[in-house]
């Protein structure tokens, strides 16, 4: 009949644009958002409707890397979410030809995989490789480090209402590594900026933008005194705004954006930037939220790799005795479903999280408590099977 | 007896106009005089000050207009010797550098605003205020930073000193484009420059009782230029048996400053880590407009403030906020030895922040600049 055909008609538009009639065919924000995206671009994205279980390479890392991966598989499990965990170790081998390298099995799994969770390495001094976070970033290419600062209600720090995303070009700039002694008493640090990585990096921002309802991108720069690179940096940001109208584009000094991120942090919203600049902003963040204990971070690699981390060190002191505090490693994980699309098992965890941190019961020695990390996982899987 | 005959001699020697020792000698004259008779008003200076004097750009013509109005007002003997150069304006010339240098070279004093520099540049990369710096070598930027009493902020009573090393580092203007797409900047690290700064550091640390010095890097990244950063550092320390020497990774070191800044005493750094936390610090205790900052040199000092911002927005608004240039023309009367005015100035400034009835936008308050001029003055007689 002509008024069913109708009807679905006017529901199918409707559920386009994300509205409902009477509650029905509720499609979620984030989705709606890549649904429009694929409409826009022509190209319909793979959407895996079928539930079914997805494998994620786990690194667990070095001194309480292991205690904490655990806590996140025991909350996961918890959470019914649909992950299968690959433990796998990287410690660097010569490969052949001599380069230093991850071992193979673990580059084969992630490049199987494509997302990865990990936990803290240790960077040994003088051990002849590079670091190992230098090396996975080389392996894969992971050339965009994203963090989100979201003010934790519960762990209170002078600045409250923190909700900004750094988004920091992981490959070049300052940290290329190219230095020399010209003469003795005199050296050279080259800083690299190339049109092809700006432009990577300034896309990924205005598509992360996007696809997070973010309204504003800033990028940070000190174009005034390193006029081509950061000018170029600069044009290839502004050219990318031109791409994606839909999201507003600033760019402001590097020095005033210190000088108003510890003023009134609320003015801004992501921020994209090279990345010496970037390390610097995104750690003075994360002391704005309450420490690197608390911060998720995600790197964003070519051929869709994603591996997200726990940015705070290996705790060698307080290893093995249950004192350590999963709440970083458990938002990194919770930003990997998000990636994943998981985004109702990953408000589940992070709501849990939240509430445990709020209710002050059960708390971990760095958060003001006193107790144990296994107490303080129990209590979130508590959370977390109580909402179901 | 004694004392009449000795104060008509100071003012007939005064009267002679003779030469400076003159001049000096009956100054010694009229101190003693005013000593043995208590009623009489301190000693004030005979000569005036020539001091240069550079607006530059957005707010800084309305803020050295401030100055002057609180100078005259106050009865100071500063003398100003205005330049005007901008390269946003195009005001700018080489002949005009020419002439500011050579005042300069004779008042060894300055106080100036910021010279803007755009982002197009045309021949050359270096900006004006770069050269300015690099010509009278001003190595050395000491921002002390100081919590105002009577505005409190998220972190209080804070006391940090900010050095920064300014005329190398990341701020070579050294750019090329070797291959189109590719841009290579250079940062510059000298062991006789890092060794000049370290050794100011511990000097100032030194001369202003200061117990610890801090050295902010990068050395575990770029190891071989802040690395001799660093090991310049670590020798000059063992000059200092007295003071304490840590090093922080900058990082961690903006991380410490938003979550406990008061660990921190004196901090050394290279040119860009300066930039960064001299604003991060001002932010903390309430913005550019309240920081003051001086430049220092073998032979020169030039007197600015703090976070250095045109703030192009708020010209001809009547809203920037006076603090920050009036507390470093307060620093500048202090190294022309005027101690006198130099309190009088900075009294007059932190007796209208602490009644916090005039109070420009940045504080939190209503008043234009001029209305808190005009309170600074009404306070200077007091």
């Amino acid at each position: 009949m002509a008024g069913t055909a109708w009807r679905s008609a006017i529901r199918n538009v409707l559920r386009m644009l994300g509205l409902t009639i009477n509650g029905q065919d509720k499609t979620k924000p984030q989705e709606v958002s890549r649904v429009l995206g694929s409409f826009k671009n022509g190209s319909p994205q793979p959407r895996n409707f079928i539930r079914e279980m997805q494998t994620v390479t786990l690194i667990p890392g070095d001194g309480i890397g292991p205690e904490i991966s655990n806590a996140v598989m025991k909350i996961f499990e918890a959470a019914n979410a649909p992950i299968e965990w690959e433990e796998r170790n990287v410690t660097a081998i010569k490969g052949p030809g001599g380069k230093w390298m991850i071992p193979p099995d673990a580059k084969e799994s992630m490049d199987r995989n494509k997302i990865g969770l990990k936990g803290p390495l240790k960077t040994p001094i003088a051990a002849g490789h590079p670091s190992m976070n230098l090396l996975l970033r080389k392996t894969f290419d992971l050339y965009a480090n994203v963090r989100p600062c979201v003010s934790i209600e519960g762990y209170k720090t002078p600045y409250t209402d923190v909700n900004l995303v750094t988004i920091r070009e992981n490959t070049e700039g300052e940290y290329s590594g190219i230095e020399h002694l010209i003469v003795d008493g005199v050296v050279q640090s080259i800083k690299l900026i190339t049109e092809q990585a700006s432009e990577r990096i300034a896309e990924y921002a205005f598509e992360y933008a996007r696809n997070n309802q973010r309204a504003s991108v800033t990028a940070v720069h000190k174009a005034n005194i390193m006029r081509m690179s950061d000018g170029l940096f600069l044009r290839k940001c502004r050219e990318a705004a031109e791409k994606h109208k839909d999201v507003k584009f600033t760019e402001m000094y590097l020095d005033t954006v210190c000088l108003n991120m510890v003023q009134d942090p609320t003015q801004f919203d992501v921020l994209v930037m090279p990345n010496l600049y970037g390390d610097i902003l995104s750690d003075l963040c994360a002391g704005l939220i309450g420490g690197l204990g608390v911060t998720p971070s995600g790197n964003i690699g070519a051929n869709g790799v994603a591996i997200f981390e726990s940015v705070h060190g290996t705790a060698p002191d307080i290893a093995g005795k249950d004192f350590a505090n999963p709440t970083a490693l458990l938002l990194s994980a919770v930003m990997m479903l998000r990636h994943m699309g998981l985004h109702s098992h990953g408000k589940k965890i992070e709501t849990a999280c939240f509430d445990t941190i709020r209710d002050k019961k059960v708390l971990t020695k760095d958060l003001g408590g006193n107790s144990k990390c296994s107490e303080f996982t129990e209590a979130i899987c508590q959370k977390v099977r109580d909402m179901d | 007896m004694a004392v009449a005959l000795k104060r008509s001699l100071a003012v007939l020697v005064k009267s002679l106009g003779g030469p400076k020792w003159w001049q000096q000698a009956s100054r010694s004259v009229s101190i003693s005089a005013s000593l043995s008779r208590v009623e009489s008003p301190p000693a004030r200076a005979d000569a005036t000050f020539k001091v240069t004097m550079l607006p530059g750009d957005g707010v800084g013509p309305e803020l050295m207009t401030a100055v002057k109005d609180v100078f005259k007002a106050g009865d100071v003997p500063v003398e100003f010797d205005e330049f005007h150069l901008s390269e946003v304006q195009n005001m700018a010339s080489e002949d005009k550098l020419e002439e500011l240098l050579s005042s300069m070279k004779n008042n060894k004093v300055a106080i100036k605003g910021k010279i803007h520099t755009p982002m197009e540049f045309k021949g050359e990369l270096a900006s004006y205020e770069m050269r300015l710096r690099r010509k009278l070598d001003l190595f050395a930027n000491v921002v002390h930073v100081n919590s105002l009493p009577g505005y409190s902020t998220r972190h209080n009573n804070l006391d940090l000193v900010i050095i920064r090393e300014q005329t190398e580092g990341e701020y070579s203007s050294l750019e090329h484009e070797s291959v189109p797409g590719v841009i290579e900047c250079l940062k510059i690290i000298t062991r006789a420059k890092s060794r000049r700064i370290a050794k100011f550091a511990f000097d100032y640390a030194t001369k202003k009782g200061r117990n610890k010095v801090t050295a902010v890097h990068k050395a575990n990244i770029m190891k071989l230029g802040d690395g001799l950063f660093l090991q310049c550092c670590a020798e000059v320390a063992q000059l200092y048996p007295k003071i304490k020497y840590e090093n922080i990774i900058i990082d961690n070191c903006c991380m410490q400053l938003v979550q406990n800044p008061y660990q921190f005493d004196v901090l050394v750094m290279p040119n860009l880590y300066g930039n960064i936390i001299d604003n991060l610090a001002a932010g903390l205790v309430g913005g550019a407009g309240v920081v003051p900052g001086e430049s220092y040199s073998a032979e020169y000092a030039v007197f600015e403030t703090g976070a250095r911002h045109p703030f192009a927005q708020a010209v001809g608004r009547n809203i920037a906020n006076p603090t920050a240039m009036l507390l470093s023309a307060a620093n500048m009367l202090r190294h022309l030895n005027l101690e006198y005015h130099s309190h009088m100035v900075s009294d007059a400034v932190k007796r209208v922040i602490k009644q916090g009835k005039v109070r420009t936008g940045d504080l939190g308050g209503y008043a234009t600049s001029d209305e808190f001029t005009q309170a600074v003055i009404a306070n200077l007689a007091v």
